[in-house]
């Protein structure tokens, strides 16, 4: 990014009526992502300068049992009633999970799910990092990704959404293809970085299931309602553009008793309507960039470089 | 400026919990438990009995539903008194009527100021456990260990002394507690804790003095977090409850007896427009063959019967 410049320079505009159409596998109109946050917190975390963990003095046990319930409880009944209905997970991982609870990681990998880094744990946050600092956590994301469960990990979102100016070339230098870090396109589309190509996944502020609930207040019918919503439209659009619908998920949240019925409901509609690509965030941006969408892309861009005086 | 190097140590990275007071348990590693006359799901419903002095502390932390506007504050004192003269007996009623039995965590003040109440709450059938002293009773890290054991032991003596026994069970004000609280409840003399949110069955805590159940009292599955935090109706929020009752009834037949905690306050669902929503809540629950309403320690007993 361009480090203190009032445009941080990620990428580069493109309305949405003037764009190349992205194919989906099959003619599907909308790729559909599943996204678990299979996250481990900390009871007595060290404190970061710039953002606090807890609210209470720890323990704050409320806070740290509700996230707790994902491993015990919430994950077992997310992740059966997605495979019920076709959908693989594309994993935001803590990866400390692979220590802490290596029977929730090897189930997620027995489903053939996805994993990408969600940093080390979400009580740990990048603000204030050096490079060093920062390339530890990465390196250490791969390398425990990989004995843990023999993926090479493709894809970064930042631990509890908390980044550095460096944290986008970093990634990119190390091989990896997606960031799930900015919201600014229902499309995947080029990511400014330093050496190779990276592309911007989109991933969901807006229906995650932790706005939904904490930010928007919905009830479990009233959160299902929106997503059917937002995949409607989307399937929609997505026949003339080719588009992304993901679906951010904590089982400690969509897992509960009161959560799960209306949520499986959301899964049946998508998984019946025919008109979605239900697949994971890796092979999005595989056939993102094997299919030269990403210079279409550029190309796009392109026509609206100049300064419209 | 970049962060302490020792930002990046992690000396609780290893296999389970990065503290010692439980070990790890997923859903589908357990044995199936049952219930009595097999019933799917245990129902707890606990109603949090509470006093709130108009002198309110702010240490160690304000207590939810305390005090809020300058001295004094008679608004919210007086909503807080019609929880317990009013709306804590149509809960009553309500209960009797769907014949539901519930467990009742009230503040140790309510015994002293009240009698009548522990009284009638005896009389009908319901489990009392003890809820601290009354709403300035608050624990976190940072009020010291003696202060906090004579709060426990207040609560605990003022109770046995009105019930003739000392309650089995404890919840803390807003479920929050400090590093030393479950050892402190095993050092004196609890069976039970109501604090913990991070599972649907009971399982056993371990302490440097011992073992205590933790039953967990979600409290997502709250009038106080759906109505007054999440700003749903009360018909929205027994929509919920049975949604949830549903999904754990055809859990159970897979996994073994569920339960489902539902925890009420007083001055929230005991309004007049509030009530007949929760009543026909009760009246769907207790129609169900699937249900067992039980008192938390009657689920410890039948849980603990069971396991290890």
């Amino acid at each position: 990014m361009r480090e203190g410049e009032k445009d941080p320079g990620l990428y580069d505009f493109r309305p949405w009526r003037d764009r190349a159409k992205i194919e989906w596998p099959d003619g599907k109109s909308v790729a559909v992502w599943v996204s678990p946050n299979l996250e481990y917190y900390e009871i007595d975390p060290p404190a970061n300068p710039q953002r606090k963990s807890w609210p209470k003095p720890h323990p704050d046990i409320v806070p740290y049992g509700h996230r707790d319930y994902a491993n015990r409880i919430g994950h077992w009944r997310m992740a059966e009633v997605m495979e019920k209905h076709g959908f693989k997970g594309s994993v935001s991982l803590s990866v400390a999970l692979c220590q802490h609870h290596p029977d929730v990681v090897a189930h997620a990998n027995g489903l053939d799910w996805e994993f990408f880094s969600h940093g080390i744990y979400n009580t740990r946050y990048s603000y204030g990092m050096d490079e060093a600092q920062e390339r530890a956590i990465i390196e250490d994301s791969i390398r425990t990704v990989r004995d843990a469960t023999g993926q090479t990990i493709k894809g970064w979102l930042a631990p509890a959404l908390t980044h550095t100016p460096r944290t986008l070339d970093l990634i990119a230098e190390y091989g990896m293809s997606y960031t799930c870090d900015l919201y600014h396109d229902d499309q995947p589309g080029p990511v400014h970085v330093k050496q190779g190509r990276l592309i911007s996944m989109p991933y969901s502020i807006e229906v995650n299931d932790h706005y939904g609930f904490f930010v928007y207040n919905m009830s479990p019918r009233e959160y299902a309602d929106t997503l059917i919503r937002q995949y409607e439209r989307l399937a929609a659009e997505g026949e003339r553009s080719g588009t992304v619908m993901c679906i951010p998920l904590h089982s400690y949240l969509i897992g509960q008793p009161h959560r799960i019925g209306p949520f499986e409901e959301v899964l049946k509609h998508i998984a019946a309507d025919g008109r979605a690509w239900i697949t994971r965030s890796g092979d999005i941006a595989d056939h993102f960039l094997a299919n030269d969408y990403y210079d279409q892309a550029a190309a796009d861009a392109a026509r609206y470089a100049e300064p419209q005086a | 400026m970049s962060l302490d190097p020792a930002y990046l140590d992690y000396p609780k990275r290893r296999a389970g919990m990065d503290h010692d007071l439980y070990t790890p348990s997923s859903m589908p590693s357990r044995k199936p438990i049952a219930w009595p006359g097999a019933k799917a799901v245990a129902v707890t419903l606990l109603v949090n009995l509470e006093w709130f002095p108009i002198t309110p502390e702010d240490a160690p932390f304000p207590a939810p539903g305390h005090m809020v506007t300058p001295y004094p504050d008679y608004r919210h004192y007086t909503a807080r008194e019609y929880g317990t003269r009013v709306g804590f007996y149509r809960l009553l009623d309500a209960f009797a009527k769907a014949s539901v039995r519930t467990t009742i965590a009230v503040n140790s003040a309510i015994a002293e100021r009240y009698p009548s109440i522990i009284a009638d709450i005896r009389a009908e059938g319901h489990e009392i456990i003890a809820h601290s002293t009354d709403m300035n009773g608050t624990i976190a890290t940072g009020i010291s260990e003696a202060d906090e054991r004579a709060l426990i032991v207040q609560a605990r003596d003022t109770l046995a002394e009105a019930l003739g026994e000392a309650p089995r069970g404890w919840q803390s004000i807003a479920r929050s507690q400090s590093w030393n609280t479950p050892r402190l409840l095993v050092e004196e003399g609890f069976d039970y804790m109501c604090d913990w949110v991070n599972d649907d069955l009971p399982y056993l805590a371990t302490t440097e003095a011992g073992t205590i159940v933790s039953i967990p009292f979600n409290h997502e599955l709250s009038d106080r977090q759906m109505i007054a935090v999440q700003q749903h109706s009360m018909e929205s929020a027994a929509q919920q409850i049975g949604d949830a009752f549903d999904w754990l009834v055809a859990e159970a037949g897979r996994f073994g007896g569920r339960v489902l905690p539902f925890t009420i306050t007083p001055y929230i669902t005991g309004l007049p427009y509030r009530m007949a929503a929760f009543e026909q809540l009760l009246d769907r629950l207790a129609g169900s063959k699937h249900c067992w309403f039980a008192g938390a320690g009657e689920l410890v007993d039948s849980w603990r019967s069971q396991s290890g």
